[in-house]
């Protein structure tokens, strides 16, 4: 669905401060239209009623008036200072974090975040996942320039400053997916130093906590296979039906394959080592020798990618095959949690704005066959 | 009788446009109104450029993986687009091009105190300008307007000493300017002028002037500090070499916030004039909006925390900024309130600078209230540095500055060039100025309120904030199009335009009371000042269109009495 008629109003509420944080904003928005309908209805009135020429009483006009001058002062600086007196009454309660609070730490650098649990010690990059209803303190440094860790959905947001430790704290209380952004411009990239904040049931998060956050869950073969396919980008030519820049990978392995030099041979693992590492001498029928040899892949990665592509099933009935989210659980991941931006802006359209389930966010902006079955999913 | 009547037509050729032709007679003139009109061409050329930048922006925006630029790119746009319209348009439009041109003569003096720092002021702009330019063709600045540390001394490659070193020649080209302001309005006042028979303008002139000679010498200090730093890695801002990174915004702030007030309290004197010149009434509470000016012009050195509030300042600190913020949008509100009932019982003309007047009343009231969402510490929290934060200055500077600088050139024009402007199309201009800055900066409350951050360029992770960027984009497409026409009318009139009597609004002033346009030395008699300052009644009118031809007999009064 396009994205273009989905536009929410405010963001959600998903933590201690959002209820009292919007009432004073409505409270300010209600004062604000209030004013500007008040001066504005008044000057067209006047505007209107003593325009030049109209006749209309003119007489004795006032041009100074003490008790008026004194109530223009008196109730802007009243009113005033209450909404001053409830925004500071927040902001000390954002200040201070209660005594039982969970700890994680935060190093913001150029241009990810790097979060380390307590007492735990999981790390996760450019995601954060923390418990609903407990209270959390963020201690928060930069390695070099001056970042923003900014929860929108939690309404909280602190510098984090090079040189001094910086915190702040909230309490989840809506398990959900929430926007993490750095919001103090910080040089290049910083539109893109951001990811996720995972809130989530207490008994989950212990369950992430125990497999080690992102970091060590158990994979499957072709989970990880699915990871390497991502990463070489390898739907970037094999898509799930042949192409005219290449052959497709469903159903790839026992098929017969004929080649330009006049041999032919089945597919099996030996065959798919040596066109991968090895792509130029035995091209099949009907193609260019384009693709390009990629050498530098581990046996140990040969053997996953063989694996997940035996899991693709045929062009005919593709099979929803290994799973973006799942599969990539357990990994850890040190770059952009956008993995990249999306080559047109329709196709940004069309992409969720976020992912509904927990887990690390590589998979969901990545183009190609994997983000397909992983948009099944959503 | 002919001899008289010869004497005249030299006279009225011999204005201050015509007294002299040659280009060195303008480079290297001393006239305040031919320094304005220098001024005037460079700043719109200024304007001009920040615009493309901020419409490449703009346009940038549109879709959430970008349209034409690269990051690096972006991140340079933006950047130009602030440190040219802020310093290169914003602080010396309304002081240096309409103060320059009407201040003395609305004091009724012949100049300024110092001509030649006038003139000087103009070149170290002229230096500034070009500085900066070259700063943005050989590479350009990827550090926002506000070159914070320790990105800007440290991590940032750009030509940021360049830009810098154009921000503080500009800096002193506005210190000249107010210095001489000061002197002028303390020592050279005509007989009879007193403090409380000023022109409302002359008093924002006159508050401006004090912000700027008290607060730029600090973002002189701290732009040295940041080259210090860069040249020669001595640490004051960085804490690898044991600086202090906050102490920067400290630094910054402390002059760019009171900056704010050197672009906005010009516009307020603007506004007050047309007010009261426009309902034919002198204003409500005179002495009320005087002293509002200067109870801004100072609270407004005590309130730059109120941009750190996140910035790891202290708690104390910030509650104490808070509330003295909160203290400083009163007598904002004490200028509006004033204004309408200005209004009440005048006789209202809607002229094109009234509608502006108007307009401008409508933007700052929502800019200055929603103001009041970042003085507040809790709610600026989640609001600071987002889209709302961008909304709420451009509510201030463009919605209040632009629209008084406008409003004021549009008034003053027919002083400064001798003609009219083509009223049918500017008026229908000054309506679509209103339309399409609300277009552009109305959404982007919405979508600062939903997250998105300023400076972001790609925001394909939360395409949610999509249409707000595209309503944003299709009204600064009209706004684009309502800056650009007043250049084109203006200039056309300045051959076809009307001529203009030299009172066409009937308003009242000393400025109206020398020709249009006024001669080299404004006045021939140093004027006598016996009225009240906006005492209509007292004045007469010539209807802008046509009444001046029908007073044509007698037109030049003025003039003609002045000559005896």
């Amino acid at each position: 669905m396009l994205k273009l008629f989905n536009f929410p109003l405010a963001p959600e509420q998903a933590s201690n401060f959002a209820q009292e944080y919007d009432n004073i904003f409505y409270a300010l928005t209600i004062l604000t239209i209030i004013f500007t309908v008040l001066v504005g209805a008044l000057v067209l009135f006047f505007v209107i009623r003593y325009r030049e020429g109209s006749k209309v009483d003119r007489s004795r006009p006032i041009y100074e008036h003490l008790p008026l001058e004194l109530a223009m002062t008196t109730v802007p600086t009243v009113l005033g200072l209450v909404v001053f007196f409830f925004g500071a009454n927040l902001f000390v309660k954002m200040r201070t974090p209660p005594e039982n609070a969970m700890d994680i730490y935060i190093v913001g650098k150029q241009w990810m975040w790097h979060a380390q649990h307590a007492p735990s010690g999981v790390r996760e990059n450019n995601t954060l996942h923390v418990p609903i209803n407990k209270p959390v303190r963020l201690t928060m440094i930069s390695q070099d320039v001056i970042h923003a860790f900014f929860i929108p959905e939690f309404r909280i947001q602190y510098r984090v400053v090079p040189g001094r430790y910086t915190t702040q704290w909230f309490t989840a209380t809506k398990p959900g997916v929430y926007h993490l952004f750095c919001n103090m411009y910080c040089g290049g990239q910083h539109s893109e130093m951001g990811g996720y904040v995972y809130a989530m049931e207490p008994k989950e998060y212990a369950q992430w906590l125990a497999n080690g956050g992102n970091d060590l869950q158990a994979k499957t073969m072709e989970q990880r296979g699915a990871i390497q396919y991502d990463r070489l980008a390898c739907a970037n030519c094999h898509e799930v039906k042949d192409t005219a820049r290449a052959p497709s990978l469903y159903g790839f392995f026992g098929r017969t394959r004929k080649f330009t030099n006049g041999t032919s041979a089945v597919a099996d693992d030996a065959y798919f080592r040596k066109s991968l590492i090895d792509p130029h001498e035995l091209i099949n029928e009907g193609y260019e020798n384009t693709m390009s040899a990629y050498n530098d892949v581990g046996e140990e990665e040969i053997l996953n990618l063989a694996a997940y592509v035996r899991s693709l099933g045929t062009s005919a009935e593709p099979k929803a095959g290994s799973p973006s989210i799942e599969a990539k659980k357990g990994d850890e991941y040190t770059g952009n949690s956008y993995q990249g931006k999306p080559n047109l802006s329709v196709g940004a359209l069309a992409h969720e704005n976020k992912p509904t389930t927990p887990g690390p966010s590589r998979g969901n902006l990545s183009t190609g066959a994997i983000s397909t079955e992983g948009g099944a999913k959503r | 009788m002919s001899a008289t009547t010869e004497n005249l037509q030299e006279e009225e050729e011999l204005n201050y446009l015509t007294n002299g032709k040659t280009l060195k007679s303008w480079l290297l003139t001393g006239d305040h109104k031919r320094i304005a009109i220098l001024y005037l061409i460079s700043t719109a050329i200024f304007f001009m450029i920040g615009g493309i930048f901020a419409s490449l922006v703009r346009l940038e925006l549109t879709s959430p993986t970008g349209v034409l630029l690269e990051t690096e790119t972006y991140n340079k746009a933006f950047s130009a687009h602030g440190i040219v319209m802020i310093f290169l348009f914003l602080i010396p439009s309304i002081p240096a091009v309409l103060g320059n041109f009407v201040l003395p003569i609305m004091l009724g003096a012949r100049d300024l105190a110092f001509p030649r720092l006038n003139l000087l002021s103009w070149y170290f702009y002229m230096a500034a300008g070009i500085i900066v330019l070259w700063a943005i063709c050989i590479g350009g600045v990827d550090t926002g307007w506000t070159f914070y540390t320790p990105l800007s001394t440290t991590y940032s490659h750009g030509a940021i000493s360049l830009a810098i070193m154009g921000a503080f020649l500009a800096g002193f080209s506005s210190i000249f300017t107010g210095i001489n302001f000061i002197a002028t309005i303390h020592k050279m006042r005509a007989p009879g002028m007193t403090w409380f028979r000023m022109p409302l303008f002359a008093w924002a002139m006159y508050g401006t002037s004090v912000v700027i000679v008290l607060g730029t010498p600090v973002i002189a200090i701290t732009l040295g500090l940041v080259m210090v730093e860069r040249w020669t890695g001595i640490g004051i801002f960085s804490p690898e070499l044991g600086g202090d990174p906050v102490l920067f915004q400290h630094m910054f702030w402390f002059y760019s916030h009171p900056a704010v007030y050197i672009m906005i309290l010009p516009a307020f004197g603007v506004i007050s004039e047309l007010i009261a010149n426009f309902s034919r009434k002198r204003i409500f509470g005179y002495h009320f909006v005087a002293f509002s000016t200067l109870a801004i012009a100072g609270l407004g050195f005590l309130v730059w925390g109120h941009h750190m509030f996140v910035s790891s300042q202290s708690m104390y600190e910030g509650i104490v900024f808070s509330l003295i913020s909160f203290l400083v949008a009163v007598p904002s509100a004490i200028k509006i309130f004033n204004w309408t009932a200005t209004i009440y019982k005048g006789n209202v003309r809607m002229h094109t600078p009234m509608i502006y007047a108007l307009s401008f009343m409508m933007l700052f009231t929502i800019g200055g209230l929603t103001g009041l969402f970042l003085a507040s510490m809790g709610t600026d929290v989640h609001l600071t540095a987002t889209y709302f934060v961008v909304a709420h200055f451009h509510y201030v500077m463009v919605g209040g500055a632009i629209t008084g600088f406008l409003g004021g050139l549009h008034y003053w024009w027919p002083k400064m060039t001798g003609r009219m402007y083509p009223e049918g199309i500017a008026r229908i201009n000054a309506v679509l100025v209103f339309i399409g800055f609300t277009a552009t900066f109305l959404p982007q409350f919405i979508v600062g309120f939903l997250g998105m951050p300023r400076r972001y360029h790609y925001y394909y992770f939360a395409p949610e904030f999509q249409i707000y960027h595209i309503l944003s984009t299709m009204g600064a497409s009209i706004l684009a199009i309502a800056f650009f026409t007043p250049a084109t009318y203006l200039i056309w009139s300045l051959f076809k335009g009307e001529k203009a009597s030299a009172n066409p609004w009937g308003a009242h002033g000393l400025e109206w009371q020398t020709a249009s346009p006024p001669d080299s030395h404004n006045f021939h008699h140093i004027p006598i000042v016996t009225d009240e300052v906006y005492d209509f009644p007292g004045v007469e009118y010539a209807h802008p269109s046509h009444g001046h031809k029908k007073k044509k007999s007698k037109s030049d009064d003025p003039a003609t009495k002045e000559q005896h």
